[in-house]
């Protein structure tokens, strides 16, 4: 049956309810749809509120202490004068309102740990896994929906301590959303509790829906559905969750020593000896390496976490509209497998520089040059993936295109840092900043932008706008690049990151005290560029203004899918009805072939269906 | 519901007639415990040599406390692969984060001072 | 479709869903305890000197008897209803939840012990090490001893030449710093009382489901009593696990 509103209701089975009200429906629901969905709207409201803080960020780089347009008076009234300076004219009267370096810091802080934390793992993992997965594996919902629906709350939570720490007196977290100590800690404002507070929820979250994840593959796969038959959008999510489980408990632990730091006064991270009036008598005896390492455990894992997903979205839209295989299966999930397990013993190439000894220096080098193998081996099968297909170039099509050269650039750019003598000189540069957003933007963010594209028709039935799709893609792509192009060149240049006013202090300082005009400072070309890359910046939001229409209007006016599979796809989640219903499918599918079989030889259609079972 | 008994026979679990044999186990893996406990408390009284030694020999008493706990109680000897296979890669992992934060506090340039 | 493998197991993996479940998250709580233990062993390597002796061997050594106890009672429980007898159940896993009352109690007891356990750094240099038993506004009274130096206050180990506890009255006036022994005290509190309280709330919430189990679970065991069991059994593996942890936190805290 044909259902058309985009929230699935009570279908299949009504053995065990009836009508549920609006509350069980779509708030407090375990149907593991309903919750990819709130994931997924919330998530996207973070990662435009975490975009906003970088323009503000952007603005102050370029046009350090000058008033900030349009927001400047609002964000005074939030945030007081301490945060927000009043910026005087001539005559003394204000005229507008500028970001301190100390509400920078803590825009810093709270972009990464938003964007990252409560925007992407939960867009990438939570909702796309929580949609996708039963559907393709063939299962009824996921293993444990009440601890399913106890994880987003759980991050809801944690996403509200989170925003409303902007609030309190001292304002947000400020040490960066690698909250290092003593920073962290000597800090006079709670920014830095609340953060802690949330990330335990956030944790939680993520420990809950991993545990979730895994039990769903492992032990809910439709008969037939072999290991091996998995899509590899499947295989991505099941090494993600594992990442997860794993490698999130000890940054809990390392959050919770923080915490006592910061409220029971305990010294696990502050050294003997340190004078800093805010702290008051500590004990000392504590190590700052100590939370650096329980920090990077996870830190690393996490840009698996935040990459993984997003192949594994590439790797299925590649097939489907190249109408061929993907090449490689299984080299992709060997792959994939050798980057999770080796992804736990590389954390220590985040911390070249703090004086470790050659040893161990170079056993964490080794490892990340290993683990760069099992990357390319990926990138590579993606790329001749291309190859012979008869490649349909629609929206999702172009945003995966653009992911394998923009995550070729990511990644490569990646092997200077990993080494750690050319480390030494670009280690907490603009490099780095450039490195890791090509590949988590034009990356990871292009591929969930297919996705959406992508899966849009079996959530709500319709597709949207192939134009505004078109517009929205070129304007990302031009934009992204020339927004993180130019770090590079600044990075390499030695300007460093986290600076309030874009290096500007510093450059002035030195140039006065040598007299001279460039040399051992930044050169104005270089400082000039902050205001291209804000500009830039300000262009990729407002191309996203299309993106957000078009997601809104097709709901209700896009172009009717006109079938429960318009993409002609052969994985089981465009084997259901549009929505698909409470329960799924009627009855276990059996699956009888493996994920990718497009132009079979023979076959009278260009694509198979994992459930069509063999002809007699 | 009312397959829940035809279920049962697909369970992996040992039927009830064996169930006196696995009790008497669980009561001399509680006694082994209780044993155990006491010789814990009892050898950190006597000098081994070092301290080092000492704490070898209490962690590998509670190691076998430990084995015991989780092989019997918790049914670990008689578990399913795919569960060892979890396991072990937590051990390994977390083996790693140990040795390996360990290793790079033992290890810095000469002369200088790490805390 | 009714989500499958709930009681009966899944042929190729031999396991139920709830048992994956539970085991995946007691992988997850082995990494958070081992990254805890991690932390221990390095702040003890890098101290200069660490405490010893500070804690109470003998209610330690209870508290490990009682947490074994009250192990083999859950496993009792869960076997008990194997074998179809749920008033056994009942009465297994109520000794289960008075071993883990004791536990508690006895741990607010060593708590509150450090509580009111003060060191008293004089102007003159002297420092006074014990218990407050009187808290006036111009003097307080301590019942401990004079300590020579530092070393004396940590390290109580084989000390046959420590002086008795005796009351020693000190005027406020002649107090540089007072402070007790809470978490803040030093890098030894501080993991102590991390490691046990984290400990403490895993006991808490086991005992939490444990009782939920034992008070409400007559409806669940007529209505299906196999997935009832595995739901016991489930709370079992993680009680079992708390207990793994105290077998290893016992020996590291209050004996090397």
């Amino acid at each position: 049956m044909q259902a058309t509103h985009a929230i699935p209701h009570s279908g299949i089975h009504e053995e065990h309810h009836e009508d549920a009200g609006f509350w069980r429906t779509y708030v407090f629901s375990t149907d593991h749809k309903v919750i990819g969905i709130q994931y997924g709207v919330t998530a996207l409201c973070f990662l435009f509120f975490g975009f906003l803080l970088m323009l503000m960020m952007r603005w102050q780089i370029a046009h350090p202490n000058a008033p900030l347009p349009l927001f400047g008076p609002l964000l005074h009234s939030i945030v007081g004068d301490q945060m927000a300076a009043g910026v005087k004219n001539a005559a003394g009267s204000i005229i507008g309102y500028s970001i301190t370096p100390t509400l920078y810091n803590s825009f810093g802080a709270m972009h990464g740990t938003i964007m990252v934390f409560l925007a992407i793992v939960p867009l990438a993992f939570a909702a796309f896994g929580n949609y996708v997965v039963p559907l393709m594996i063939g299962a009824p919902d996921m293993c444990f929906p009440r601890v399913n629906m106890a994880s987003y709350q759980s991050y809801v939570v944690g996403g509200i301590i989170m925003l409303v720490s902007f609030f309190i007196p001292g304002g947000a977290a400020q040490a960066g959303w690698t909250s290092y100590s003593p920073l962290a800690t000597s800090i006079a404002s709670h920014g830095q509790t609340f953060w802690l507070i949330g990330m335990i929820f956030l944790i939680t979250s993520s420990l809950l829906g991993a545990v979730n994840f895994i039990a769903t593959i492992i032990q809910l796969r439709a008969p037939g559905m072999t290991w091996m038959r998995l899509p590899f959008f499947v295989w991505a999510q099941f090494v993600t969750a594992f990442l997860l489980l794993l490698a999130f408990p000890p940054l809990e632990a390392a959050g919770v020593m923080q915490l006592m730091d910061k409220v029971a006064h305990t010294s696990f991270f502050l050294p003997t000896g340190l004078a800093v009036g805010t702290l008051g008598h500590i004990s000392g005896g504590g190590s700052p390496l100590l939370w650096q390492h329980l920090f990077w455990f996870l830190g690393h894992p996490e840009v698996y976490v935040l990459i993984l997903p997003a192949i594994g979205i590439v790797a299925e839209v590649i097939a489907n509209n190249t109408r061929k295989p993907i090449w490689g299966y299984k080299s992709l999930v060997y792959s994939a497998l050798t980057i999770g397990f080796l992804s736990f013993i590389v954390w220590a190439h985040h911390m070249y520089l703090t004086g470790m000894g050659i040893r161990v220096a170079t056993f964490f080098q080794t490892t990340t040059m290993i683990i760069s193998i099992p990357s390319v081996i990926i990138l590579t099968c993606l790329f001749l993936s291309l190859w012979g297909g008869s490649i349909r170039f629609n929206t999702p099509m172009l945003f995966v295109m653009a992911f394998l050269p923009m995550f070729g650039i990511g990644g490569l750019t990646g092997l200077p840092l990993g080494f750690n003598f050319s480390d030494l000189h670009l280690h907490d540069t603009y490099y780095v900043i450039a490195h890791f957003h090509y590949i988590v933007a034009p990356g990871t963010i292009f591929a969930l932008f297919a996705g959406i594209y992508y899966w849009y028709p079996k959530m709500t039935g319709r597709m949207m706008n192939e134009f505004w799709g078109r517009v929205h893609f070129w304007l990302s792509l031009i934009c992204m690049n020339l927004i993180f192009q130019p770090m590079f060149a600044q990075g390499m240049a030695g300007m460093i990151r986290r600076m309030s006013d874009g290096g500007a202090n510093y450059t002035a300082a030195h140039n006065t005290a040598t007299g001279l005009e460039v040399i051992g400072g930044l050169s104005d070309s270089l400082i000039r560029l902050h205001v291209f890359i804000l500009w830039a910046a300000v262009c990729l939001g407002l191309a996203q203004i299309p993106f957000i229409i078009n997601f809104f209007w097709s709901i209700k006016h896009g172009k009717p899918a006109g079938s429960d599979n318009p993409w002609n796809a052969t994985t089981l989640e465009w084997q259901t009805p549009t929505p698909p219903p409470h329960g799924n499918f009627a009855k276990a599918p059996i699956v009888y072939r493996g994920p990718y079989e497009y132009s079979v030889p023979g076959h009278a259609t260009d694509f198979t269906p994992q459930n069509e079972p063999d002809k007699a | 519901m009312s397959e829940s008994q035809a279920k049962s026979q697909t369970h992996a679990q040992p039927h009830d007639e064996h169930f006196s044999h696995h009790v008497r186990r669980y009561l001399y893996v509680f006694y082994a415990l209780l044993f155990g406990t006491l010789i814990t408390v009892g050898a950190s009284f006597i000098p081994f040599g070092s301290r080092g030694a000492n704490i070898a020999v209490a962690l590998f008493i509670a190691g076998g406390k430990a084995f015991l706990v989780a092989g019997y109680f918790m049914h670990l000897i008689s578990e399913r692969k795919m569960i060892y296979g979890v396991l072990g890669f937590t051990a390994f992992f977390f083996a790693g984060l140990m040795a390996l934060t360990l290793w790079s506090f033992a290890d810095f340039p000469p002369h200088t001072i790490t805390h | 479709m009714e989500i499958p493998y709930t009681t009966e197991v899944r042929k190729d993996t031999g396991l139920y869903n709830a048992k994956v479940g539970i085991w995946l998250f007691l992988a997850s709580e082995v990494m958070l305890f081992g990254a805890l233990f991690s932390s221990y062993i390095l702040l003890r390597v890098g101290a200069v000197e660490w405490p010893y002796g500070w804690l109470n061997i003998p209610l330690g050594t209870a508290n490990t008897l009682v947490l074994i106890t009250s192990s083999i009672t859950t496993v009792m429980a869960w076997a008990s209803l194997k074998m179809g007898n749920f008033g056994r159940f009942k009465m297994y896993h109520a000794i289960t939840l008075c071993c883990a009352l004791t536990f508690l109690g006895i741990k607010s007891y060593e708590y509150h012990d450090k509580f009111i356990h003060y060191q008293v750094d004089l102007k003159d240099g002297r420092i006074v090490d014990g218990h407050m038993e009187e808290n006036n506004k111009d003097e307080i009274v301590i019942l401990g001893r004079y300590a020579k130096n530092m070393h004396d206050v940590l390290d109580l180990h084989e000390r046959k030449d420590l002086a008795k506890p005796a009351p020693i009255k000190i005027e406020r006036s002649d107090i540089a710093y007072m402070e007790n022994y809470g978490p803040w005290h030093n890098t030894y509190t501080a993991i102590y009382f991390t490691l046990t309280g984290l400990h403490a709330l895993h006991v808490i919430g086991g005992a939490i489901v444990i009782f939920y189990l034992w008070a409400f679970g007559g409806k669940m065991w007529k209505s299906d009593p196999e997935r009832f069991t595995n739901r016991v059994e489930i709370s079992g593996l993680f009680w079992h696990f708390v207990d793994l942890v105290w077998i290893f936190l016992f020996p590291v805290l209050y004996l090397l």
